[in-house]
């Protein structure tokens, strides 16, 4: 039997304590299957954000890490979109060389190691997947020809 | 299970906290106990209580003034196996908390059946006790008890499948909260003994399952329209 | 019989002209047997109501491997260092106490979650309450259920018991067995939890004078099986921190008697049913 007024009721009420349960549990959880402490996991977050940040500009604000359970297997999953491909200088460690080439409204990418001593010709376009699995970066073999796409990672 | 004529045996492991004897009944009957067949002091057939209301079940009940220490792991999962000759189904009702009396329960089991209710303390301590049966190979069935369909209904207590989607277990049973356990327990006779009980039902539901049957999980109450799709009321 | 908020006078002078050490809290445990019939959200709810009045209050998790007490309290995101540890140096106590924010004098102590029981030393249990007992007025250990190490760990350092049950056989029956096990060194108090007044009425539940027959022993308090526990434990929200809550007044007179206050046993009101609590949950 429909109760319009539950109904209605459910739709307005501030969240049930069943979402704000699932919640922590899922937290807590989480943090007993890595044996984090909590906080600990926040900082892996904000740590991971940070070191892509030195590979290329990344919109914090938008930065999802999450991780998945699956068989009771952990896995990091991160959603994050990047303004920009850093400038290189002297100091940043292999950023992309930007450019000359306009860089267009943000984009993800496939996360890959820069080259480092390997100068890099202009990159394409970049194709990539809307998100990556933050796995460690892979370093690039060999010299990317000049409007290939890199092979996704 | 025994009313589905199969034999079973039932096996308390809760040494000093005993207390299937008395949700069965059984209690005055106890003549015997598991410690004493470990310690060679009667044979086991001697142990066994034959229930009088069904041919085919008979429970090992634990000793009441001993504790978990005075049975090794090795000694249960021998005690089990010889059991296992004898029927088609042992049950081992295991005691509360993840330490010795915990191993010495799962030690002769071949499966596993997690019993949660849908609270935060409850499914936190289930996901403990299954990452601990997952290192042993256990294969884990999970069943959720005591959940209240209108709290769900509510937003104040997790649904099943929030349930399972945290655990990320298979679901064997749903058993709804229902006061007519507490008065059937009080008089030591199982609920099951009943068939007009809703509960009963569930059991024999779950008992069906265990054998391998595919049997749909039933409906509470008739659903409202949102209500099938906010998939409050399962149980069975 | 109620114990009085007894904790010792300092001394200034010992026999010997030394100073004697000041003041000692009380150290309670709180246990029951039977899993699942409320200790932990008991030890919480008392451990506030404690607090509100104004004293002291550590809170021990002694559940080693099967913690809840912090997801009970809403600490469980601000766990740094837990009893183990403390125990084995790792940090000080200071480092791993956490004081709530919403009661100024109350502070948990958590127990290890990927560690066993065993790993904990009974003498350093003891050693580790008696610590707390110089800097609080109360230190309240949660055991875990059971009979086994875990609850000898808990009930080491403690001279006080409060015995939690609900109104089933089972949960009488092996109430009844702890009683036997905590021995001669305590006068446990007893709090019957999970009440449901209609059933009781109606015969078909232990009523509070069938428990108190059997287990024979002095009443702290009783509680009825209530939704708003559920959801507060749900939020971590303990009950005993909302002033409107049946079961927080429950728990609150609980502490009251606790302190030594003539405050008469919290009873459930006869009539209540668990849906007629149900439908406050809507306003």
């Amino acid at each position: 039997m429909f109760d319009l007024f539950d109904f209605l009721s459910r739709l307005f009420r501030p969240q049930g304590s069943s979402e704000t349960a699932k919640e922590r549990l899922r937290l807590v959880l989480l943090s007993d299957h890595l044996q984090l402490a909590p906080d600990v996991v926040e900082a892996l977050k904000r740590d991971l954000i940070d070191v892509i940040s030195k590979y290329v500009e990344v919109d914090t604000q938008s930065c999802e890490v999450t991780f998945e359970q699956r068989d009771r297997k952990v896995a990091m999953l991160a959603n994050i979109p990047i303004l920009s491909m850093k400038v290189r200088t002297l100091d940043s460690p292999g950023a992309e060389a930007a450019p000359h080439v306009e860089q267009p409204e943000p984009r993800t990418a496939v996360l890959e190691e820069p080259v480092g001593e390997e100068p890099l010709e202009t990159p394409g376009p970049v194709t990539a997947p809307s998100h990556a699995l933050a796995a460690a970066p892979r370093p690039r073999r060999r010299r990317r020809k000049r409007g290939t796409a890199p092979k996704p990672a | 299970m025994a009313r589905q004529h199969k034999r079973v045996i039932l096996v308390d492991a809760d040494i000093g906290l005993r207390n299937l004897d008395l949700v069965l009944g059984i209690e005055k009957r106890i003549v015997f106990d598991l410690v004493e067949v470990v310690e060679g002091r009667c044979q086991l057939r001697q142990a066994l209580i034959k229930d009088k209301r069904f041919e085919s079940l008979a429970v090992v009940p634990a000793a009441q003034t001993r504790d978990k220490q005075a049975v090794s792991e090795a000694q249960m999962a021998q005690l089990v196996d010889e059991l296992a000759e004898w029927c088609d189904y042992v049950l081992i009702d295991c005691p509360a908390g993840i330490e010795h009396g915990f191993r010495n329960a799962v030690a002769g089991a071949g499966e596993a059946i997690v019993v949660t209710t849908p609270e935060v303390s409850a499914i936190r301590d289930a996901d403990r006790v299954i990452g601990k049966l997952s290192e042993r190979r256990l294969p884990i069935r999970l069943i959720i008890n005591r959940i209240r369909p209108e709290m769900v209904r509510a937003g104040e207590m997790m649904s099943v499948d929030d349930v399972c989607d945290i655990l990320s277990a298979e679901l064997l049973g749903i058993i709804p909260d229902d006061e007519e356990i507490i008065d059937t327990t009080n008089r030591g006779e199982p609920i099951v003994l009943d068939p007009t009980k809703r509960l009963a039902l569930i059991y024999h539901k779950i008992a069906r399952r265990l054998e391998g049957e595919l049997v749909p999980f039933t409906n509470l109450a008739a659903p409202s329209f949102f209500e099938r799709i906010f998939g409050a009321w399962k149980a069975g | 019989m109620i114990q009085p908020d007894t904790q010792s006078e300092p001394n200034v002078h010992g026999a010997d002209g030394s100073a004697a050490p000041a003041r000692r809290g009380r150290a309670i445990v709180v246990t029951s047997g039977k899993g699942g019939v409320g200790k932990t959200t008991t030890t919480a709810n008392l451990g506030v109501a404690l607090a509100q009045r104004g004293a002291k209050v550590a809170l021990v998790d002694a559940d080693v491997g099967l913690r809840n007490l912090d997801i009970v309290l809403g600490l469980e995101n601000r766990i740094r260092f837990h009893l183990l540890d403390v125990l084995e140096g790792r940090a000080s106590l200071d480092d791993a106490l956490i004081g709530d924010k919403r009661v100024g004098t109350l502070s948990l102590l958590a127990a290890a979650q990927s560690r066993e029981k065993d790993d904990v030393e009974t003498e350093q249990m003891r050693g580790l309450v008696e610590r707390l007992r110089e800097r609080f007025d109360y230190v309240i250990v949660d055991s875990p259920a059971g009979i086994e190490k875990g609850f000898a760990n808990a009930v080491v350092g403690a001279e006080e018991a409060i015995i939690v049950c609900t109104p089933e056989v089972s949960s009488v029956r092996d109430a009844d067995r702890v009683v036997g096990l905590l021995g001669h060194r305590f006068s446990p108090q007893l709090i019957i939890n999970r009440v449901r007044p209609g059933l009781v009425k109606r015969g078909k539940m232990l009523s509070v004078e069938d428990v108190n027959e059997i287990l024979r022993l002095p009443l702290l308090g009783v509680l009825a099986d209530e939704p708003d526990v559920i959801v507060a434990t749900n939020r971590g929200e303990p009950v005993a921190l909302d002033a409107a809550s049946r079961i927080g007044s429950a728990y609150r007179a609980i502490a009251a008697r606790m302190a030594g206050e003539d405050v008469p046993v919290p009873m459930p009101r006869r009539e209540e049913s668990f849906f007629s609590r149900l439908g406050a949950l809507f306003r």
